[in-house]
């Protein structure tokens, strides 16, 4: 009964935050909104009793993510209203239609064959962490440790490729020779 | 009573959301913000599964979703910056050089 409540909450309230996400012309409102339905998508984890993963989801994406993409916003001037000259409304519609219902049916035609078995099957009695740890570190501890590489790469990537020229502004300051050019790119608009 | 097929089905809805944003937008940061709602939508599908087969796989992949859309965004953010440094905008269209 709770559980159905819960479900049918948090999916409106994700779908309308989303939606707000996708249609927003303010880029603030949009990264509010996609922090929202994340903390959101997170009781979906929790409802599921997937504990570990919903922690996992509030501190990486709510905290981490979303403060690496503020950060961002006040690099880029963000204040305004974005002007994009969107593709036309019901091509998009009908594409996005016929994609959902070809996912539909994708998720939905395995449900019927009840041949699946369960590879690494929760234990009844051993909390979602402990369980979680156990397959992590033994079945798939060669792809832990890569994405713990992969990790590694995207930040150094990210310190190298945001890391040049930090000195000077990007909006503002109007002395240095980028900036100029910057400025004179604008107004040749 | 809630079944596997009605958290596939809310799944399928926001990714279509996020296709949608995909499609629709011409700026870069909010062609991410697009990106990120399809990854969660892919997330919701493998949890659901995991619980409805009591199998902890679908978390597993979940988890590494997670971290390559975290490798993700630290890459593609530095690459915005870049570019807006050397073009002063985001606007896809305005970054397209090669008009056949």
């Amino acid at each position: 009964m709770y559980e159905a409540i819960a479900f049918y909450l948090f999916s409106a309230l994700t779908i309308g935050l989303f939606l707000i996400t996708v249609m927003s012309k303010n880029v603030l409102y949009a990264m509010t909104s996609l922090a929202a339905g994340m903390v959101l998508i997170s009781g979906f984890f929790f409802i599921l009793g997937a504990d570990f993963l919903g922690v996992v989801q509030l501190i990486v994406y709510v905290g981490a993510v979303m403060a690496l993409y503020s950060f961002a916003m006040m690099f880029f001037d963000a204040t305004r209203d974005i002007k994009e000259k969107n593709t036309p409304a019901a091509l998009v519609f009908l594409l996005g239609g016929l994609s959902a219902l070809v996912l539909v049916l994708i998720f939905a035609g395995p449900i019927h064959s009840d041949a699946v078995q369960a590879l690494y099957p929760m234990h009844e009695g051993v909390g979602n962490a402990q369980d979680v740890g156990i397959v992590l570190f033994t079945k798939y501890l060669v792809p832990f440790e890569v994405a713990a590489v992969m990790l590694l790469v995207a930040m150094i990537a990210g310190i190298i490729l945001a890391g040049k020229k930090m000195d000077q502004s990007l909006t503002k300051d109007t002395s240095v020779d980028d900036a100029d050019e910057i400025l004179k790119q604008k107004d040749a608009k | 009573m809630i079944g596997l097929t009605d958290y596939l089905i809310v799944s399928a809805i926001l990714f279509s959301i996020g296709l949608m944003g995909v499609l629709r937008r011409r700026n870069l940061l909010m062609l991410f913000f697009a990106t990120e709602v399809m990854l969660n939508a892919v997330n919701v599908a493998f949890a659901a599964i995991s619980h409805y087969y009591n199998d902890l796989t679908g978390q597993m992949f979940a988890f590494f979703i997670i971290a390559i859309a975290a490798s993700e965004v630290a890459v593609g953010l530095g690459i915005l910056i870049v570019l807006y440094k050397k073009h002063g905008s985001l606007d896809l269209d305005d970054l397209a050089s090669m008009r056949g």
